[in-house]
């Protein structure tokens, strides 16, 4: 009874990590959760876009085209961290064989790849006006591309593969080789010479913006997290039940008890 | 679940994960560092008046657009200006076509073009260079000159 030995909310953790490491009680307790997530997701992202793109002020140098920013920093910040946490996934389920942790990494990969997507598209959109081109092969463009390529090698490598276990182990291995960009994506524009101005952002600095500009944009951070576990939950859910179909749980839940 | 040391088995994939991540960030980091010149996207003014940039092919060079050295032609769309890392190294370029809206004196420009024996840099494309700070309008005749940040156009990597 070694348990006796650990403090309570030790216990408490390691409890709640065994009942969400469980497909059953993941379904049942994000079942419980997902409405206040869609809310609240919704919300901010509304609160944000209103704010940003109607009562945000124009920028000294872009004018109008600084909006597009609200649209694009928030999706470039989620695809990254996205796919971090997509690797751990992948990690968990290397070492410890947690099926859960598979179905979250392959859950994850669209969701990834479609704000990457539109992290990349925006970003598109918002160098025409201001710097001149839609594109440009310079570190921090590239490295983003990668990252979207490196999504869309997962998800083509998972359908590629017959087994279900092997498939797991080959695309978390793929999303923790994948790790590496991670770093060259953030640091691009400080190591080298890129069209990409540097992050306005830095842990122990003031903003490179007023309050009434970055807050909005914080605001809209926080809708586009929201949202991405939002979609990642739901996404979680079906595909649980997609495996468990067999399970006496599943099964009475699909004909009612 | 149980605490304390791990099986040998799982120690084994924790090992086996983090050899691969380690692996691959030492390939990616020594391929990296060998493409170090070439990843850059463009010269500084400070490489071009050093005898870095290579003449005759295309390449990209990038400063800050000195103020006061916009020399706009008045029967054709030319334009001459001076490209400056404000430490001292200085390249003139000319241009003729149509600017982007940021183009501005003081700002940094990315100018894709050929590099003359003479040292003047012939650009077909100017590409605008915007840096990382923002403001309304009403702060910029508040706030100190803080957006011409020469860190941007020094010559070797910003660290």
């Amino acid at each position: 009874m070694r348990f006796f030995s650990l403090p309570d909310y030790q216990l408490i953790m390691l409890n709640w990590f065994h009942r969400l490491g469980a497909p059953r009680s993941f379904y049942e307790i994000s079942g419980r959760l997902l409405p206040v997530l869609w809310v609240l997701s919704g919300l901010s992202i509304l609160t944000g876009v209103i704010w940003s793109l109607g009562f945000v002020p124009e920028d000294y140098q872009q004018g109008n085209s600084v909006r597009i920013m609200y649209i694009h920093v928030p999706a470039a910040i989620v695809a990254q961290s996205g796919y971090a946490m997509m690797a751990v996934a992948g990690a968990v389920f290397l070492i410890w064989r947690i099926k859960i942790a598979d179905v979250a990494l392959q859950c994850a990969a669209p969701i990834g790849a479609s704000i990457t997507f539109l992290a990349l598209v925006t970003g598109a959109i918002w160098g025409k006006p201001t710097w001149g081109t839609w594109w440009v092969w310079d570190a921090r463009l590239t490295s983003t591309l990668v990252l979207l390529f490196l999504y869309l090698g997962i998800i083509a490598l998972r359908s590629a593969m017959e087994n279900r276990e092997s498939a797991g182990r080959a695309t978390a291995m793929l999303a923790l080789v994948g790790v590496v960009n991670l770093p060259i994506i953030k640091y691009s524009v400080d190591w080298w010479f890129t069209l990409h101005q540097p992050s306005s952002f830095s842990l122990g600095e003031k903003p490179a913006m007023p309050a009434e500009m970055w807050i909005p944009l914080l605001v809209m951070v926080l809708g586009y997290y929201l949202f991405f576990f939002t979609l990642w939950a739901t996404r979680m859910r079906v595909e649980i039940l997609n495996r468990e179909f067999r399970t006496d749980w599943v099964q009475r839940l699909v004909v009612g008890s | 679940m149980k605490f304390g040391p791990m099986k040998p088995q799982r120690r084994n994939r924790l090992l086996l994960v983090l050899f691969v991540v380690l692996a691959a960030a030492s390939a990616v980091g020594l391929a990296l560092s060998a493409l170090n010149e070439n990843m850059n996207l463009f010269y500084s003014p400070g490489q071009i008046t050093a005898g870095e940039a290579p003449t005759g092919v295309v390449i990209r060079a990038g400063g800050m657009v000195v103020a006061g050295s916009v020399l706009r032609a008045t029967e054709s769309l030319r334009v001459d200006f001076v490209i400056s890392d404000l430490q001292g190294a200085d390249v003139n370029v000319s241009f003729t076509g149509i600017l982007p809206d940021l183009f501005r004196e003081g700002q940094g420009v990315i100018a894709r073009g050929i590099l003359g024996r003479d040292g003047n840099f012939v650009a077909e494309e100017v590409l605008a260079k915007h840096d990382e700070t923002y403001m309304p309008p009403e702060l910029v005749d508040v706030l100190p000159d803080s957006h011409n940040d020469p860190e941007t156009f020094k010559g070797g990597t910003r660290q």
